[in-house]
């Protein structure tokens, strides 16, 4: 038992801690300029340096909250709106092209309609993050719905279900599986557009803060950042795989 | 049937008022055992009077129609238990979606206690082909299913999911996923299902049809047993002529484009039932060989005038449409 754990802790961090041997090793014995490539002893100096000091934290709790806005909203609003779109066939039908059209519309390049609607304050950030999280789930949510096997809900129908308690317990959980990846899916496009947004108009933040810190040539900064946004996607990514597996137990059992 | 007796029929039946929630009256815990002394004598709990089901086909601007009932008449008396056979596609599936308030008729009635079906409701329970479990439910959760919409209480849906698992011989697997079963537990479990919110009627639409020769034997059994305990008027739709006879106290023969009732042949066979000894049985197979025959007559109406007599003795009982 504690042999396979062990075990697979190797297999599964091996790869990771190569690459971290082989970046400070290339830094430390100049084959790449260490003004470019710190050694990572330096970048994790840098690091103890801005969390002690708060900068870190500062810049961090501030992006997380932009995120965290803009993804609940999106979030909230896709899903119902994924549900009544899924289930009438027909509106989809209508809607579905100008949806495609959104979707794939670089988010990034509407940042400036954003900007120019929504000033330059914390709205802008959380809007455009919104804008950019919402597509994955809305998505992924019409095409549950629309997958949802029709025996069931004609199996819940013949026992008089009310409209509302279809949806509630047949609808929305046989869909929660699709619904959950497009979670997943959203969560990692926020982070990706609030880091490139506050890159292009923001006096902090995260991305900010990176972009900062390469203007002013402190690289060892700029790294503890980048990590810091590496982590966020990973822990990110691992709560929700976590809870997407508990959840939807029952789906990938079928397969 | 008698004003008096329609009005007595009413009265005990009333589907939304039926049982106070929470109390859901078990009638199979009481060991009653169904008699067929007169059945003749029970009330008609279904009556289907000149009815017609028509779909509406659009295809763009094309609007089609398809008769696929018409003049369709039957009575099933309360507690009855009739099995419905008929080529494929003369409307059986058809039938029972109306009869569950799914869909409804062009013209004509369908009336039940007395009443016009108006939509589902719980006073029926629908078993439908390919079992139709909700993949993300347990099994004793999937058969609470009803009692939750019925807002039975929680500790009552249990005792009531336990009661009817135990009746299909599921014990010890209340907490398993539906895809943990085989396909004759996940039919059992959709029996129990059906059972557990104590409907009048069972709508049951080919539901032995995906399972093995062996335990579709079974099923069977433990069907007419629990038709027994529970005094279910029971409305079931089958391929196989055997089992048609096996279960039935009536099997309606249909006919299709359009869908009618073409025959409707009395089983006088003993109640209960057991599979081995009755279906070797001479009576059993002459039976069998009694709805074929109504059955495929009307296929090649003129090729039955030149048919040698003969050949009936030959026909296997066992064949199925
Ligand atoms: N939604 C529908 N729209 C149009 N026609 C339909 C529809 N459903 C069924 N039909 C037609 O109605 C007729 C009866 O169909 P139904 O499914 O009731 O047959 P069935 O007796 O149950 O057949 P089977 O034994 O194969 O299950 C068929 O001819 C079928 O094509
Ligand atoms: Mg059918």
């Amino acid at each position: 038992m504690h042999i396979t754990r062990l075990k697979q802790f190797y297999t599964r961090s091996i790869a990771i801690i190569l690459f971290f041997l082989l970046w400070d090793f290339s830094a430390r014995f100049g084959l790449v300029d260490q003004f470019i490539l710190p050694t990572v002893t330096q970048v994790i100096e840098a690091f103890g340096r801005v969390i002690g000091n708060g900068t870190l934290w500062g810049h961090f709790s501030l992006s997380m909250r932009r995120t965290g806005s803009g993804f609940l909203v999106a979030v909230v609003v896709a899903i119902p709106l994924g549900i009544v779109m899924g289930w009438f066939a027909k509106a989809e039908e209508y809607l579905d092209p100008l949806l495609q059209l959104f979707r794939n519309t670089s988010i990034l390049a509407m940042f400036p309609v954003f900007i120019l609607a929504f000033g330059l304050g914390e709205l802008s950030k959380s809007a455009i993050v919104f804008w950019g999280c919402l597509w994955a789930p809305l998505i992924n949510t019409i095409a549950g719905v629309k997958g949802v096997d029709p025996i069931l809900i004609k199996s819940a129908r013949s026992m008089g279900i009310s409209v509302l308690g279809l949806f509630a317990k047949v609808i929305l959980p046989a869909c929660l599986p699709e619904i959950l990846t497009g979670i997943r899916l959203a969560a990692g496009t926020g982070v990706i557009i609030l880091v490139a947004a506050e890159m292009l108009g923001a006096s902090r933040g995260l991305g900010y803060w990176i972009f900062y810190a390469q203007q002013r040539y402190a690289t060892a900064e700029m790294y503890a950042g980048i990590v810091t946004i590496s982590l966020i996607g990973v822990a990110i990514n691992f709560i929700l795989a976590k809870l997407e597996k508990h959840i939807v137990a029952w789906k990938r059992q079928m397969q | 049937m008698s004003a008096n007796q329609e009005a007595a029929l009413q009265k005990e039946y009333s589907p939304q008022l039926g049982q106070p929630p929470g109390q859901p009256n078990l009638n199979l815990l009481k060991t009653e055992t169904r008699t067929q002394e007169n059945p003749e004598e029970d009330p008609v709990l279904i009556k289907i009077e000149n009815m017609s089901r028509v779909y509406h086909i659009n295809r763009g601007r094309k609007k089609e129609r398809f008769t696929a009932i018409q003049d369709f008449n039957l009575e099933v008396r309360q507690g009855e238990f009739m099995t419905i056979v008929g080529p494929s596609g003369c409307g059986k599936s058809t039938l029972l979606d109306l009869l569950a308030g799914l869909s409804f008729p062009e013209t004509g009635h369908i009336l039940i206690g007395g009443q016009e079906v108006k939509g589902p409701a719980l006073d029926r329970g629908f078993v439908m082909q390919g079992y139709a479990l909700f993949p993300w439910r347990t099994i004793s959760k999937n058969v609470e299913f009803g009692l939750e919409i019925k807002k039975t209480g929680k500790a009552e849906r249990r005792r009531a999911a336990q009661a009817y698992l135990d009746l299909v011989g599921l014990t010890g697997f209340e907490n398993r996923l539906p895809y943990e079963l085989s396909g004759g537990m996940k039919q059992r479990v959709a029996i129990a299902r059906a059972f557990a919110f104590e409907p009048q009627v069972l709508l049951m639409d080919e539901p032995f049809a995906a399972v093995d020769a062996q335990t579709r034997e079974l099923l069977q059994e433990e069907l007419l047993r629990i038709w027994e305990k529970t005094h279910k008027t029971i409305i079931f739709i089958t391929h196989s002529i055997e089992e048609a006879v096996f279960l039935a106290q009536r099997v309606a023969v249909m006919t299709s484009n359009p869908g009618t009732i073409k025959e409707i042949i009395d089983i006088d066979l003993p109640i209960p039932r057991k599979s081995g000894d009755l279906k070797s049985s001479p009576h059993f197979n002459w039976i069998v060989h009694k709805v074929w025959k109504s059955l495929h007559n009307q296929e090649d109406e003129e090729l039955r005038e030149t048919e040698n007599p003969d050949i009936e003795n030959e026909i296997d009982p066992d064949t199925a449409l």
